[in-house]
């Protein structure tokens, strides 16, 4: 056993029988480095973690059984509640999945807002998990960093819905409504300097050497266990396994954006970060290709008895009004069917799983969470580590119990 | 989005996607467990015999499929069989995905546990049998995920009561 410097630690003498003796430690629920409610059942070996359990379901609302008892539209501002970090993935991934059991076209330039409000929500996931990864090993300098650009991101999110966090601006259909006139250029102004600021975070941590020492080696996961686990997005692609929804089973015109998938070997924090950074410059690429190229056209789709009227039409047309009364009151059948629509979301493969018996309420919606399935990981990342490693691990798989929990 | 085809039941499936690494790979393994089949709005649902899924999803994992995406239950009451577990398997290789839809009784619903072939299914399996009461044999560590340990019923059975005291 050797320190961060690599000096042997000398083994301090242990009475006799005591040895074998492992102590059962509880970390959490209420723990600031777990990012949430998670309990850890901890088994160490004085400061080895030997065993490791996760205990959730702090969180559990039932969304999945509420859903059953809502009209297929009244469920998008449930799903922005799934992950409050990445409200427009969950919206996304709903939408896209009733839209499938509907066969609705969309129009290109709703699916192109959508993209770049998608990626815009994956750089504000990714800069909260960055600014807290951060604190959690000691840097608390970057979290104000992060915060302040995503404080841009959270006022461009108010601008097109009203809305800072809970936006539910994708609906079934198409958007809510047309984001105001100046919008895409606040996204320009944002993305233009947000490069710099990607830097400078970099800056801050990438040549850090306490910060580097606490990630590098720790945490490792093999590409053959990542498949095994269910580990999905930045940590899978870390590991070495290139996979990414968006470029390999594109949606909403992904298809027509041109990125990388940054993909790594090492397999540990430190591959985790940088993966996680790299992605952060990709998006900026896409959001950037979103705003050059954003087409014309109507952001709804012309289905009148599934898209809400616009309010002038309400106000001066005999069937708009009719179509809302019905769309509100009696919502609309969908026919009867199961899909699963996946899509890439900040933290991995989120996939929405909605069963329709025909009916204008779903019969079941069930959500895969990538956290979910991320966190059977966690016991093989910190085994026969130290315990300050797990804080470090927790912080790079970058988990929302609220999307574990649902 | 324009829509493939569609193809209602096993022999439409058999004529209409002869060639599909997953229908080929359980053909060559035991047709008799494949009780059914759909291909509609671009998914391709395997139905199979209930106490056939480890194997199954043991032929598709060698046919390409690698990795497992999710699993959950929908509860059918009061129609007979009850439950439908869904699996969805994804294959990084063919950059598609696939579903093994398992029907299982009401009575002491039980099926094979999937976590030998895919450990990633843990979890999924607890969540089904905590929120569905449905068993997985030989899953080792069947208990309670989301809900209290102490917790009495199934909650997103049909049947559990959404309002009032319980």
């Amino acid at each position: 056993m050797t320190d961060v410097a690599g000096t042997p630690i000398r083994e301090a003498p242990i009475a006799e029988g005591a040895r074998d003796q492992h102590m059962v430690l509880n970390m959490g629920p209420q723990h600031p480095s777990t990012h949430g409610v998670l309990r850890l059942v901890l088994e160490i070996d004085g400061e080895i973690v030997v065993r490791l359990y996760p205990e959730i379901g702090y969180l559990h609302t039932g969304i999945e059984k509420t859903c059953e008892a809502k009209f297929y539209q009244q469920v998008v501002p449930l799903t922005d509640r799934i992950d409050y970090l990445s409200p427009m993935a969950n919206n996304l991934c709903y939408c896209l999945a009733v839209e499938k059991l509907l066969s609705l076209e969309i129009p290109v330039k709703a699916q192109w807002i959508r993209v770049l409000l998608s990626e815009l929500t994956r750089l504000n996931s990714h800069l909260v998990w960055l600014g807290t990864h951060a604190m959690d090993i000691g840097a608390l300098t970057v979290f104000l960093y992060t915060f302040r650009e995503r404080e841009g991101i959270l006022r461009l999110f108010e601008a097109v819905s009203g809305q800072r966090m809970m936006t539910s601006y994708f609906r079934i259909g198409g958007l809510s409504m047309e984001p105001p006139l100046d919008f895409f250029d606040r996204v320009q102004k944002f993305i233009r300097t947000f490069p710099e600021k990607i830097d400078e975070y970099s800056n801050l941590l990438t040549g850090n050497p306490i910060f580097a020492n606490r990630l590098k080696g720790v945490g490792y996961l093999s590409a053959a266990d990542a498949i095994a686990l269910g580990v999905t997005g930045p940590p899978m692609r870390a590991s070495g396994v290139d996979f990414d929804l968006r470029r390999d089973m594109p949606y909403s015109g992904y298809e027509k954006f041109q990125f990388k998938v940054p993909v790594s070997t090492d397999g540990d924090c430190w591959a985790r970060y940088l993966v996680r950074l790299i992605e952060m410059r990709e998006s900026v690429k896409i959001i950037q290709q979103a705003l050059n190229g954003m087409p014309e056209g109507p952001i709804k789709a012309d289905a009148p008895k599934i898209v809400l009227p616009d309010r002038e039409k309400m106000k001066t047309q005999m069937e708009a009004l009719i179509h809302h009364f019905k769309i509100v009151t009696e919502g609309f059948g969908v026919p009867a069917g199961e899909v699963y629509q996946g899509i890439e979301s900040p933290r991995g493969q989120m996939g929405y799983y909605v069963v329709s018996d025909g009916t204008a309420k779903p019969y079941r919606v069930h959500m895969r969470n990538p956290s979910f399935a991320t966190l059977q990981a966690l016991e093989t990342m910190c085994k026969g580590r130290m315990l300050a490693d797990v804080v470090a691990v927790v912080g790079s798989i970058d988990i929302v119990l609220g999307e574990i929990d649902r | 989005m324009s829509v493939a085809n569609t193809f209602i039941g096993k022999a439409a499936v058999l004529k209409g996607l002869p060639e599909h690494p997953a229908v080929k790979a359980i053909l060559a393994w035991n047709p008799q467990a494949l009780a059914d089949a759909k291909f509609d709005r671009n998914e391709l649902t395997l139905t199979i015999a209930a106490e056939e899924i480890r194997a199954a999803a043991a032929t598709v994992q060698a046919a390409g499929y690698n990795f497992f995406e999710d699993l959950t239950a929908v509860d059918w009451s009061p129609s007979s069989p009850r439950f439908q577990l869904s699996y969805h398997i994804l294959s990084h290789a063919h950059k598609e995905r696939i579903r093994l839809r398992v029907l299982v009784d009401g009575e002491s619903p039980s099926v094979e546990s999937i976590t030998p072939v895919w450990p990633s299914a843990n979890y999924y399996e607890r969540e089904v049998f905590d929120l569905f009461g449905v068993r997985f044999d030989e899953h080792p560590n069947l208990r309670r995920i989301l809900m209290p340990d102490d917790w009495v019923g199934h909650p997103l059975r049909k049947d559990y009561p959404v309002e009032g005291y319980r």
